[in-house]
């Protein structure tokens, strides 16, 4: 079903460190013009698999293609290069203007002037830095400096763009209006752009494509809704914010449902499992509803346990509670509900959540 | 007391009346000083970057070796250039002792490990990452290294001024090699080292106040860079 070609490819991909193994990438493809995100906690690959992917730092087995021509060989490194930028974490600004900054790349190419003053003005206005043109970059705030370094990464007119965490150390109004900015650069310029981020909120709302890294894989690839609600295994659930992940043997099943015990409790999950398999069931918090009563609904699909208020964790908006079912069971709830519902820890109320909202991963017997 | 105010009298009627002598030792100073500062630029900066930017067993080893070389004593380079240079001596061929070429040779033996030791530390002190961000710009190897040298370029001039500071003012190497012959070798240190001993306070004064003049504005220079700091 592709309609695109792949602008990088990999294939076999391994990075060796000392004697470890730090990245193993069999096979990847990047589109042509999407926006592709690498999500994973500290220490995944993400980094690596970048600077692999970028030949900024050459992998110890495997080859990266451009345009279907592997680099390094059949296509030369420098060129490569030359198709693209990166922006990292640390602006990493010469210590001179801003305006020498955004036309480093086309001086290092032996653009003329005149042209170098032209594309250099229209990225410096693109992010909004035009009136910093001469300032020193030394003087810039963090907002203004990691701007200025995207300016210099788009002056080249990348074919294809690595961000490594270009948002990481960055405060939230400046986050967020770098991170619109750069939305509306990418898609409006569609330049392809890889983007390592441990922040998964971020890699949802850019990306088309999402890959979970875990210990130097690839653990799950694919668009941002199916990541989020259909993650392959516990680790991605996790990460990708599923509270409650049971682990519990299915029992029986009829119509597109099917019963699971877990810890005694019966929980019915949409889908099918054999009598007997271990099966793990991931509810995302925000599909949880808490009731004073167990309200009586249409749908006989539903699951209602009464349960008692652990903990109630303020996070922001809404206040996260963590309940007890005779199984762990996280809730989002707004702080309107929270005072109707008078909940505090030790509190006996209704947890309810749809068969439907159960995400249901099949363990594979002896499968690691 | 007399006897200091009358010298920086004197020393003051020599330097404002343009004295022949003591600008003659003057100008000869910062020609061989000057001179052995940057052949020991050209060295250091090559061999300090080299060794920043590689990795290689035994890294650690050169570092020391070349810091050691900062504290090397005038007067142990004295002693190795002069044997090398007599007239029997492995470069004795030459026939360059007592000149002011001489002189040249061991200040730059005596700067090269100072530049070099600096440069070292100043490539270094650049992010990691900086280099990484250069290539992916684009640059070749020549044109990263080049603009690298260019972002260390403030600690690079506290590198040429440690090494200038360092030999205009050394006295033990200049008298060994040169000899201190008059009109010929005598620079600002051998000759106050000579008017000193002979009691002439107010030239030796006259000398000195020059050479603190060199001092002042070396560390004029040195603490405008510091003041600088990196962009983030």
């Amino acid at each position: 079903m592709r309609t695109r070609p792949p602008i990088v490819a990999v294939e076999g991909l391994q990075v060796v460190k000392g004697r470890n193994l730090i990245l193993d990438v069999p096979f990847l493809e990047i589109e042509q013009g999407e926006i592709f995100s690498l999500i994973g906690p500290n220490g995944a690959g993400k980094t690596t698999l970048l600077q692999a992917l970028s030949f900024l730092s050459k992998p110890s087995r495997g080859k990266v293609c451009f345009g279907g021509k592997p680099i390094g060989n059949g296509f030369p490194v420098l060129e490569y290069r030359r198709k693209l930028s990166m922006v990292f974490q640390e602006p990493l600004l010469f210590n001179t203007t801003v305006f020498e900054n955004v036309a480093s790349g086309l001086k290092i190419r032996g653009v003329n002037r005149a042209q170098i003053r032209n594309v250099v003005s229209r990225q410096l206005e693109r992010f909004g830095v035009a009136h910093l043109e001469q300032r020193s970059a030394r003087t810039l705030s963090g907002g203004e400096a990691q701007r200025t370094s995207l300016a210099r990464a788009f002056a080249v007119h990348p074919e294809i763009l690595f961000l490594d965490e270009p948002f990481a150390s960055l405060d939230p109004p400046a986050r967020e209006s770098l991170i619109q900015d750069l939305e509306g650069v990418l898609r409006e310029t569609q330049t392809t752009a890889v983007l390592a981020t441990h922040d998964r909120m971020e890699a949802l709302r850019l990306s088309d494509r999402i890959a979970v890294m875990e210990r130097g894989k690839i653990a799950q690839i694919g668009p941002p809704a199916e990541v989020m609600n259909h993650p392959a295994d516990e680790f991605i659930a996790s990460f990708v914010g599923t509270e409650t992940i049971l682990t519990g043997s299915a029992v029986g099943g009829n119509a597109g449902t099917f019963t699971t015990s877990v810890s005694g409790r019966l929980i019915e999950a949409a889908g099918g499992a054999l009598p007997g398999e271990q099966v793990i069931l991931c509810i995302r918090p925000e599909n949880v509803t808490l009731s004073a009563n167990p309200v009586p609904e249409p749908s006989s699909a539903r699951n209602v346990f009464s349960a008692t208020v652990e903990r109630i964790i303020p996070a922001g908006f809404f206040h996260k509670v963590r309940l007890d079912c005779g199984f762990p069971l996280v809730a989002y709830v707004t702080n309107h509900a929270l005072e109707d519902l008078r909940l505090e820890p030790g509190k006996n109320v209704f947890a309810s959540f749809k068969a439907t909202a159960i995400h249901v991963i099949r363990k594979k017997p002896l499968s690691s | 007391m007399d006897i200091v105010l009358d010298g920086i009298v004197k020393a003051f009627e020599l330097l404002a009346g343009f004295d022949p002598e003591v600008i003659g030792i003057t100008l000869l100073s910062l020609r061989v000083s000057g001179t052995a500062t940057l052949i020991s630029l050209l060295i250091g900066i090559s061999v300090g970057t080299a060794v920043a930017l590689s990795e290689f067993p035994g890294k650690k080893f050169v570092v020391s070796v070349i810091n050691t070389g900062m504290a090397l004593p005038p007067v142990v380079v004295g002693l190795f250039v002069t044997i090398f240079l007599w007239r029997s001596g492995p470069l004795g061929f030459l026939d360059i002792l007592y000149t002011p070429t001489a002189m040249i040779l061991a200040q730059a033996i005596i700067a090269t490990p100072i530049v070099t030791g600096i440069s070292l530390a100043a490539m270094q002190q650049l992010p990691k990452k900086l280099r990484l961000q250069i290539l992916a710009l684009g640059a070749t190897p020549v044109q990263m290294v080049w603009i690298l040298i260019r972002e260390a370029r403030l600690p690079l001039l506290a590198a040429v001024m440690a090494g200038f500071g360092g030999v205009i003012s050394e006295v033990g190497a200049s008298i060994m090699v040169g000899g201190n012959i008059k009109g010929y070798s005598r620079v600002l240190t051998t000759a106050t080292v000579m008017e000193t001993s002979k009691g002439n306070f107010d030239i030796a004064i006259a000398l000195s106040v020059i050479l603190l003049l060199f001092a002042y504005v070396i560390n004029l220079i040195l603490t405008q860079i510091q003041q600088k700091e990196r962009p983030r």
